[in-house]
């Protein structure tokens, strides 16, 4: 069954040769059974060894080095920005701003919306809405914003499925809307939700669509513009990338019109000791020195994507998510949290297993060599709305295998067993 | 391969995790506190009672994995009717039996059934598991304290 299952990339083992941890064994000599993606991504070994040329051949600090060394580095560094944008088909690279991480990309614009006069201020009166399914990187931020602005915080619930509940989306997002901030695919209930329609809603209004794609880039093929966003952030480890870097994307107009975030080092144009003028878009945002090999690796990590073609690993996706669906329905006891359709979700599965907490499941999955995570993953208020404490999720990328799905499977069986539940 | 899995989940562990003692809120109390592990959102409602030098009540009402649940039963069970000072110094044997990442030889005596905790320290990521409800009951405990010295 799992030979034929449609839609698996065609050279997955060729594919699974190009990161070099997926060879590894864990304590006992067990195969390592990788099922935490969602969490961070395996690394190829085009990115390692991009970062580790960069390092040993051309590193220098960015846009201040007057030497040889210099020019490579900033070339190397620009030419990632380059890479980043034609991956998300952004219609500028100056439309690209490279932060620490996702998190900070969404703090970047609630504080610069915090600090910003004019249209886009937000204050008194003005409402932010979110989702009940957000990562808390996308909560908390709004929460500060509108603590400090006196705005009111507003959400869509969810429907008992897992949905997005856009029931009462007239009501919710209004005039009185200054920014609508949501998920593209739930990190814990793995819902792809309808970021257009909700986009032309939230644009008829005049409010700003900010979208946390970090679980959308590295499974969904991504056109910035057509999403509907005018704000999109991601984070590079989820894509095959190192840690320390995400990614920004903002319409120019927009990016142009927000005040500077950090100031410092290479955000300014010049500087007296009474005030400074600031660099144009992306470097404003950009303070100090900046991740540099980071970002040649994600520049290395996104061709690599790329190349396999983001069509295919969604495919892929679908096909492991939906295999792993079949078998996690075997399992008694286990219940899927959010849409039981592949085509309705991402590659991330959270479940509950009847009689065992996710702690457990994790700790005796771990000593099988299956990797997921247990607990709230970051999203204790949709924990909430389904009355589950936490929850366990096992999650895929483009070189997970049928066979460790069935791993997956066979040693949620033996949890059962070991832990005398049904 | 499963030999430290079966450490960790002694039998004892899960026999308090599935009948778990002293468990559900009680009066009187004179502290109460609320407890979370921040990671995974375990979390721990504890009441201390202390009267005439002896920790005269210990309850709570908890939700988490099969060690922090066991821990707080067992731990109920071991400092209910113990003079606080003896409680304290059992906490201390308790703590340091966790910290010692599997190198410290659990004394029965003091411990009794904590004993079976020993294989816990060998996993650094259940560690704040086990202790949860024992640091909420040294923090109830120092409360209770200050309200009747």
């Amino acid at each position: 069954m799992a030979a034929t299952l449609e839609g698996l990339l065609p050279e997955l083992e060729v594919i699974r040769k190009d990161f070099p941890i997926l060879a590894r064994t864990v304590a006992g000599g067990l195969p390592l059974v990788y099922l935490d993606s969602a969490n961070t991504s395996q690394k190829p070994q085009v990115v390692i060894d991009t970062m580790v040329d960069h390092l040993e051949r051309h590193n220098a600090n960015v846009a201040r080095a007057m030497h040889q060394l210099g020019a490579e580095s900033s070339e190397a560094f620009e030419s990632a920005r380059d890479r980043v944008a034609a991956f998300i088909k952004a219609p500028s690279r100056d439309e690209v701003v490279f932060t620490k991480n996702a998190s900070e990309a969404l703090n970047l614009v609630a504080n610069t919306l915090a600090w910003a006069r004019g249209p886009l201020a937000v204050g008194e009166g003005d409402e932010v809405v979110i989702t009940e399914m957000e990562h808390h990187s996308n909560i908390v931020p709004w929460q500060l914003l509108t603590e400090r602005t006196g705005a009111t915080l507003r959400w869509f619930g969810l429907t008992e499925d897992g949905h997005l509940d856009t029931s009462n989306i007239v009501d919710l997002i209004t005039e009185r809307t200054k920014v609508v901030s949501l998920t593209w695919v739930s990190n814990m209930l793995g819902t792809v939700n309808p970021v257009a329609e909700i986009a032309r809603r939230a644009h008829e209004v005049g409010a700003i669509v900010v979208v946390d794609a970090s679980q959308a880039v590295p499974q969904i093929p991504v056109d910035v513009v057509a999403s509907g966003a005018d704000v999109l952030v991601f984070t590079g480890h989820k894509v095959v990338g190192p840690t320390g870097i995400g990614v920004l994307w903002g319409r120019r107009e927009l990016l142009e019109q927000l005040p500077p975030f950090l100031g410092g080092g290479e955000m300014i144009e010049t500087v007296t000791m009474q005030r400074s003028t600031y660099a144009g878009i992306p470097h404003r945002f950009e303070a100090g020195t900046p991740p540099i090999v980071e970002a040649v690796g994600l520049g290395a990590a996104v061709d690599y994507l790329d190349h396999i073609g983001m069509e295919n690993i969604h495919r892929h996706e679908q096909a492991i998510t939906g295999y792993a669906l079949d078998g996690l329905a075997t399992v008694p006891g286990l219940t899927v949290l959010g849409p039981l359709q592949a085509t309705q979700r991402g590659g991330a599965i959270s479940f509950e297993l009847d009689g065992v907490h996710p702690h457990d499941v994790a700790q005796v999955l771990d000593a099988r060599g299956v990797a997921v995570r247990a607990g709230h993953h970051c999203a204790k208020p949709a924990h909430q709305r389904y009355g589950v404490q936490s929850s366990t999720r096992a999650s895929s990328y483009l070189y997970t295998t049928p066979a460790e799905i069935d791993a997956l499977v066979e040693a949620l069986e033996y949890t059962r067993s070991y832990f005398k539940v049904g | 391969m499963s030999t430290d899995l079966d450490a960790m989940y002694q039998e004892i562990i899960l026999d308090h995790y599935k009948n778990p003692l002293h468990k559900g809120l009680r009066d009187p109390f004179q502290a109460e506190v609320h407890h979370v592990n921040p990671t995974c959102g375990d979390e721990v409602t504890l009441r201390v009672q202390v009267a005439d030098g002896l920790v005269s009540d210990v309850s709570y009402d908890s939700v988490g994995c099969s060690i922090s649940q066991a821990s707080a039963s067992v731990m109920a069970d071991l400092l209910i009717g113990k003079p606080v000072e003896e409680a304290m110094a059992v906490h201390e044997s308790f703590l340091a039996l966790m910290q010692g990442r599997g190198s410290v030889e659990p004394d029965e005596d003091v411990l009794e059934d904590g004993i079976a905790f020993a294989g816990v320290a060998k996993f650094p990521a259940r560690v704040k598991c086990a202790l949860l409800s024992w640091m909420a009951w040294k923090d109830a405990t120092a409360q209770a304290l200050e309200e009747k010295p």
